[in-house]
């Protein structure tokens, strides 16, 4: 396709689900590889260089940039999107809590930071809000000022401990 | 209770924090935005950009990359069908420039190809010969040097004349300020998708803040009727004023229908921060005249905003700048000089707080000059001089509506400080660094106020259509307004469910096929849409009492607003009364006019006022010129709170963008280039950086003549907290910092 060097054929296994990707250019990333070739949108490409957590993706239960991993390097890795956050209808408590405390504006650093805190939670149930501000210091937002966000983190950690208790 | 639980608790309609309706979509990474559309058939687009600030095209050779496999389509200057001119006040732009460059980043050709990598192949293949020139890339210069644009360097110059400006105080305060290029960083780039259409047309699916004025320029490029132009929205990810100029609209057009494919293009972030306007870097000389209790007498001022090369909306900025130099107070006297200056740096236009934002920093250190050399406490100082509702401007204008500037200020002067810094190393400025040592750490605090006028000015029509529509008692409801994350969404059901009763609300999809709704821009939208929607619903009660006043024979006010029944003995409420009924209710909403100023700079040229003040508290380690701000207060004049949890959205990150400003935000140019082109230099405020932001109060005092009182809310944070900030490093330090962003090295290495 005049691109250059191409991949040969792969398989990436995403949210349990595996895909072959073919014919596809050495140089994708995995976040394109994400959204133009599987079509799940929801990894977001805001900066490409891993400085906004957009495109943050689970890889092996590591959080990381979609954005800097080549997709040809991701073969037979356990990749998990934002996708699969929810279960079926039912959203995910950090994605009530988004909803709950306003922590939505224009959303494009919603699916980022839903990923990342889902991960930070799981490592760090009751963490304080300095913790909080630290765990999302990676995850850039341009519209909320975090103070929503840190809110909805705070939410579900207190939902969280008082069902367990 | 606080004023926002006391919100929260009550139940429906306006003034509950009512959840967005495109939260859980948003959740779920379900929500479309325009980076996310795609058609299975299409081309992807590429920009060439000018490398230049100032050069004369030569000669364009695109065979080769034409020639590549893959590449569908290479277009220049000479393939605009239409006008190859654009601009969202007046037409100064090319669409892809044909003759000359004026500035680094200005499109020269566009790129059609299979894979958004050979695209960019493409560009790279395409041969320019550029004659480079000398640019001109200083704002003051350029006033009097030779023109780089055909209609010359300044793109307005406006002296307002009030009173006596010869009047000496016996206080005199001096200052030279500078503001440098902030940019809207919105997350989602641009982006969007062109179809071509069988009808000769096109449909354009984009990200942007105002579809009609797009749609107007896009037709007059492309040589179409308006009608064959469809522009509809794509999920925006944010704005913030940088989308409110054309982009890639015109090119994404042209390639779609020189190929007959869609056409999608994403630009990347160095490109976007290439291919949107910024806010003005400015240059501000401020004179303050105040007597011995601090009363100002007198304010001369001279502002220079650089445009750049193009014009976009320097004027109103220019405008804004000017109009509020002297910030939220009475001033007798003044003489205000300004200019919006062409220069080959990037093109300058709109950015949240507009024009305000340049003039406010510098005008409230003046005030903190004032307040020092009297000895006066510095919100008192602003007390004494603060507007009241009947109070002049210095254009002239009467403040007619309400200006609750004293009660901003009392309240928040009032809110309770926050506690001394601890020795945790996330409190010390630095954070994680582990650099600073606490005894080198000092406290400061600093205050200051804003003006923003709400809406557009100067004699615009400014208009918002919207319709209401019933079918067998579901409601509907059309506009062309822009969501862009503010929440006009959210007000839309809340508008509804106030006025009909009706909780299920369907937003028709945002297009051209309704008219325009004006721009997402300028605290507009809440009062002009929200307002044209509030209309729209009571154009649907009152067609639905008159039909049930001529089909009962009770008359049209004895069934009234709550007392709806057709046989005039029970009240079957609104909802059941408009069961099996059909309307379509359509509206246009203004705003009272306003009128162009006049030589001298006077005329009632605005049409509503909003006032903020902020606080705050920093701890800066002077050794290394570290900064940490602990925490900003704020009392902000609303109107009426419609949304709380929204309300408070909108002021924390407002703040957030103040605080960049400050501290961290700015496009660095070097001949004409910006340097820091990506999101590792350009430095947006993390979590980390941003502190607590409490709010103080809201005053609500309803707005006469806005839709249920409210005014809008999403400028005057980001206005006065970046001044605030500054305010309380000059407290810490005493030192002079004349410009913003303040940086480390203004801190650590001075004399």
């Amino acid at each position: 396709m005049g691109i250059g060097k191409t991949s040969g054929e792969y398989e990436l296994i995403v949210n349990g689900s595996k895909f072959s990707i073919s014919d596809s250019w050495l140089g994708e990333s995995l976040l394109y590889v994400l959204r133009e070739r599987l079509g799940l949108y929801g990894s977001k490409n805001a900066c490409e260089q891993g400085e906004c957590g957009s495109c943050s993706v689970m890889m092996d239960d590591v959080l990381v940039c979609s954005c800097l991993v080549l997709a040809a390097n991701a073969k037979g890795r356990e990749i998990r999107t934002i996708e699969s956050v929810a279960d079926g209808d039912e959203l995910s408590d950090v994605q009530k809590a988004f909803i709950d405390t306003g922590a939505i504006q224009c959303g494009f650093c919603t699916p980022g930071l839903l990923v990342t805190i889902h991960d930070f939670l799981d490592s760090n149930p009751e963490p304080d809000q300095s913790e909080i501000k630290e765990a999302i210091s990676g995850n850039l937002c341009r519209c909320t000022g975090y103070g929503r966000i840190v809110e909805a983190v705070q939410l579900v950690s207190i939902r969280r401990s008082k069902r367990d208790s | 209770m606080s004023i926002l639980e006391e919100h929260i608790a009550s139940s429906a309609g306006i003034g509950i924090s009512a959840s967005r309706p495109d939260g859980k979509e948003k959740a779920r990474g379900d929500f479309l935005f325009s980076n996310d559309l795609s058609s299975e058939d299409m081309l992807w687009g590429q920009t060439l950009r000018s490398p230049y600030p100032s050069a004369k095209i030569k000669r364009i050779d695109y065979s080769r990359a034409l020639a590549m496999e893959g590449v569908h389509a290479i277009l220049t200057a000479g393939d605009v069908p239409g006008e190859n001119i654009f601009g969202l006040e007046h037409p100064d732009q090319p669409v892809l420039a044909f003759d000359v460059v004026r500035y680094v980043g200005e499109p020269v050709a566009i790129v059609a190809a299979n894979h958004p990598e050979v695209a960019k192949k493409a560009v790279d293949a395409i041969i320019v010969d550029y004659e480079i020139l000398e640019p001109m890339v200083d704002s003051e210069e350029a006033i009097y040097s030779d023109p780089i644009h055909p209609e010359g360097n300044v793109i307005r110059h406006l002296v307002i004349r009030h009173g006596n400006p010869d009047v000496v105080g016996s206080i005199i305060v001096e200052g030279e300020y500078e503001v440098g290029m902030q940019d809207q960083a919105f997350l989602g780039t641009e982006s969007g998708i062109a179809f071509p259409s069988s009808d000769g047309g096109v449909n354009l699916h984009i990200s942007t803040q105002w579809l009609h004025s797009d749609r107007d320029q896009v037709a007059s490029a492309l040589n179409l009727p308006n009608e064959l132009v469809r522009v509809s929205l794509a999920g925006v990810g944010g704005a913030f004023g940088g989308r409110e100029d054309v982009s890639m609209h015109v090119h994404l057009c042209m390639l779609a229908m020189h190929t007959g494919r869609p056409v999608k293009m994403i630009y990347d972030r160095n490109e976007s921060f290439l291919g949107h306007v910024h806010r003005h870097p400015a240059k501000i000389w401020f004179r303050h005249h105040a007597d011995e209790s601090g009363l100002l007498i007198n304010v001369e001022a001279k502002v220079i905003l650089d445009g750049g090369a193009y014009a976009s909306t320097t004027s109103a900025v220019l405008a804004n700048a000017c109009c509020f130099s002297v910030g939220p107070y009475s001033v007798p006297n003044a003489l205000i000089e300004g200019w919006g200056v062409r220069t080959n740096n990037p093109p300058c236009g709109a950015m949240r707080g507009f024009g305000n934002v340049q003039t406010c920093f510098a005008a409230e250190a003046q005030m903190d000059k004032i307040a020092k050399a009297l000895s006066i406490d510095p919100v008192e100082l602003r007390l004494l001089n603060a507007l009241e509702t009947g109070d002049t401007l210095i254009t002239g204008q009467e403040i007619t509506g309400t200006a609750p500037i004293s009660e901003v200020l009392t309240s928040l002067a009032s809110y309770p400080l926050p506690e001394a810094g601890t020795n945790a190393i996330l409190e010390l400025p630095g954070g994680t660094g582990r650099t600073t040592d606490k005894s080198h750490v000092k406290r400061g605090i600093g205050y200051a106020a804003s003006i923003k006028n709400l809406m557009f000015s100067e004699g615009f029509d400014d208009f918002s259509e919207a319709r209401c529509i019933i079918t067998d008692g579901e409601v509907s409801i059309q506009s062309a307004c822009v969501e862009v994350g503010q929440g006009f969404v959210t007000l839309v059901n809340q508008i509804v469910e106030e006025t009909l009763g009706l909780t299920e609300v369907t937003l028709l999809p945002v297009d051209t096929s309704i008219g325009s709704a004006g721009s997402t821009s300028a605290s507009r939208q809440t009062w002009m849409s929200g307002g044209a929607v509030l209309k729209a619903c009571e154009a649907v009660v009152d067609a639905l009492l008159s039909d049930l006043a001529s089909e009962s024979g009770i008359s049209y006010e004895k069934i009234g607003l709550s007392l709806i029944s057709t046989d005039g003995s029970d009240s079957i409420g609104i909802v059941s009364a408009l069961h099996g009924r059909n309307y379509d209710e359509h509206v246009t909403h203004r705003h009272h006019p306003t009128f162009p100023l006049d030589r001298n700079g006077q005329g009632d040229a605005h049409v509503s006022f909003a006032f903020a003040a902020h606080r705050a508290v920093v701890d800066v380690d002077e050794e290394l010129g570290l900064v940490r701000v602990v925490e900003i207060a704020t009392s902000q004049d609303v109107g009426r709170i419609l949304n709380p949890v929204q309300a408070k959205g909108q002021i924390e990150g407002g703040v957030a963008q103040g605080l960049g400003l400050a501290l961290l935000e700015e496009l660095i140019l070097v001949d004409g280039k910006i340097v820091n082109a990506n999101f590792t230099d350009y430095l947006l405020p993390t979590a980390m950086d941003t502190p607590p932001i409490e709010i103080a109060a809201l005053i609500e005092q309803p707005e006469p003549g806005a839709p249920f009182g409210a005014k809008g809310i999403g400028e005057p944070p980001v206005i006065s907290s970046t001044p605030a900030i500054v305010a309380a490093i000059r407290d810490a330090t005493a030192l002079e910092l004349s410009r913003v962003p303040v940086k480390p090295e203004d801190i650590a290495l001075t004399d």
